[in-house]
């Protein structure tokens, strides 16, 4: 029932992104995004997929398995592409007419913009976060970039060691799901057949003792961290200190030219472009 | 003598195809004869759970036939509840499986899984509380709040009250005191005794096996070590320990007293014989 449950798709290796500082990651994702949902023009859009296609590259996943992570968007992503395709009503004669199905230009573009713009978003959040950087990283890197928000009262590490700890047990409670399925299997209960009533009715054998035990596993969990003098956050170090380094800036630096470089691509066109080439040489 | 389960050329192999292939279980061939006990042990994963987990087909043997009275578990792949209902299977602490209101329906989940009358899972439900140590007062109570013991108990119950022909237990007396362990274990013998169940009991307290046991299978990385009589496998201490196991301390206090020449006899494995063999000693000095 949950072995296709993948979780923390983190993918060791050893590649830049895998490297660079996940607090600095974390900023440029926020830029990515901007860059990405910005992209307008067809320049635009050109060098927000060149970035996209750079960053795949630089991670050292295997494209196959990126596209096996991307498998189970097919249908949103073919969704939007369609409706994009038939409901933009553009200027001019449509393309196709055919009774109330209308295509135009714009629709085509539109479909073509969103599709690649989403299909980035997957893939290039994921190389960049996911794929690349462990769970405890990340919590690690929220922690610091949120650290300022202390200063308003507002408790970051708590939530960062919640989030944590939450990670850490995801697959504990898989293994303890699939161990009382087991169990309640072996007492002939059914949750294959009947109608949608009777399979809901059947889970409650299986979540009860799960809820149960995740609050047991809480207590002793409370309990242990109390016995080893947990006090939250206050005067805690870190056992893997994040540090920037030169390459670091170099890579935040150049996100942040191409994300602005977007901007005015956006209000560009070709022969703005051309002349602007022209120019130079 | 009749088999109540067969096994027969047994593999289970996780990850076939992969660099992660690893043979849980290898080429496994036994039986575990009927209305008798047979205990498991070896040392952890040795493969006993996984050989629990096949015997009432909640799964697959890559290789190989379950055979249950001759006929192959996994003939009628769509029936496997009855096959359930038949080779009944208690897990390492079942404690945490237990969900209803009261143990009283808790106990009747297996019961009622199987399509009983209201009368005939009351009846059972008493029969196997019975046999647990579980009393009137306890089954109107919610098993959460019982102490650990109890709720032990009560998942035993649970599954002994499917009335299966043979009933595997993993672990059954593991983390109990000893005088739960005694009531326990005493119980499913007693039940064993009047019904003619086979019993299956993995365990890793060789006191327990010695006790109980009538038949001894050991198992060491997957495959089957030896087999036999409780006494056949005792006397052979050096093979027990190659497997990472041991003897029952009694029997090892014997060995010792035998090299000091106070008794003859080094095959006394529970302490009732223990007794005897020691006044025995005495009474002839």
């Amino acid at each position: 029932m949950l072995k296709d449950v993948t979780f923390g798709q983190y993918y060791p290796g050893n590649s830049l992104l895998h490297r660079t500082d996940p607090r600095i990651k974390l900023i440029i994702l926020v830029e990515y995004l901007v860059l990405v949902l910005v992209a307008e023009s067809e320049l635009a859009a050109l060098t927000s997929l060149a970035f996209t296609g750079f960053l795949i590259a630089v991670s050292g996943v295997r494209f196959s398995v990126l596209i096996k992570s991307a498998k189970p968007l097919i249908f949103v992503l073919a969704f939007t592409a369609i409706v994009n395709l038939f409901f933009t009503v553009g200027e001019g004669e449509p393309l196709v007419s055919f009774y109330f199905i209308k295509i135009y230009q714009s629709g085509i573009r539109n479909a073509v913009m969103m599709l690649l713009r989403l299909l980035s978003l997957v893939l290039g959040t994921s190389v960049l976060i996911s794929f690349t950087t462990s769970p405890l990283e990340l919590t690690d890197a929220i922690e610091s970039v949120l650290s300022p928000l202390k200063k308003i009262k507002v408790p970051v590490h708590e939530f960062a060691m919640m989030m944590s700890i939450a990670l850490r047990f995801i697959p504990t409670l898989i293994e303890e799901t699939n161990k009382i399925i087991s169990a309640q299997k072996a007492r002939c209960a059914d949750f294959e057949s009947g109608n949608l009533l009777k399979r809901l009715k059947a889970l409650i054998p299986i979540l009860i003792p799960l809820f149960v035990s995740a609050v047991r596993r809480a207590e002793e969990l409370a309990d242990a961290m109390e016995c080893r003098c947990y006090h939250g956050g206050e005067g805690r170090t870190k056992l893997k200190v994040m540090k920037s380094d030169a390459k670091d800036y170099v890579f935040l630096v150049t996100v942040t030219l191409i994300t602005v470089a977007v901007f005015f691509l956006n209000r560009l066109t070709w022969s703005e472009v051309v002349g602007f080439c022209a120019d130079i040489f | 003598m009749t088999n109540a389960l067969e096994l027969k050329n047994i593999s289970v192999i996780y990850g076939e195809g992969t660099p992660f292939r690893k043979a849980a279980l290898n080429n496994i061939n036994t039986s575990f004869p009927k209305g008798e006990i047979t205990g498991i042990i070896g040392h952890t994963g040795s493969g006993k759970s996984t050989l629990a987990s096949l015997l009432n087909g909640l799964s697959k043997p890559t290789e190989g036939e379950v055979l249950l009275f001759g006929e192959n578990i996994w003939a009628k792949p769509k029936e496997m509840v009855k096959i359930r209902s038949r080779v009944g299977l208690v897990f390492q602490y079942p404690e945490y499986q237990l969900f209803d209101e009261t143990v009283e329906s808790d106990i009747s989940f297996g019961p009622k899984n199987m399509g009983l009358p209201d009368d005939e899972i009351k009846k059972r439900v008493k029969l196997a509380s019975e046999f647990c140590g579980l009393s009137e007062k306890e089954l109107k109570r919610s098993p959460f709040e019982l102490s650990g013991g109890q709720k032990r108990r009560v998942a035993i119950a649970g599954v002994l009250a499917m009335q299966p022909e043979v009933l595997v237990l993993d672990e059954p007396a593991a983390g109990l005191d000893p005088k739960g362990r005694e009531e326990i274990l005493g119980g499913l013998t007693e039940y064993k005794n009047i019904y003619g169940t086979t019993l299956i009991i993995i365990s890793h307290s060789m006191e327990d096996i010695a006790n109980y046991a009538d038949n001894i299978l050991v198992m060491k990385d997957g495959e089957v070590y030896m087999q036999g009589g409780v006494h056949e496998i005792f006397m052979q201490a050096e093979k027990l320990f190659d497997a990472k196991l041991d003897l029952p301390q009694i029997t090892k206090l014997f060995i010792e007293l035998k090299k000091r020449n106070l008794c003859e006899n080094t095959d006394v494995y529970t302490v009732g014989y223990a007794k005897k063999e020691i006044e025995k000693a005495i009474t002839s000095k």
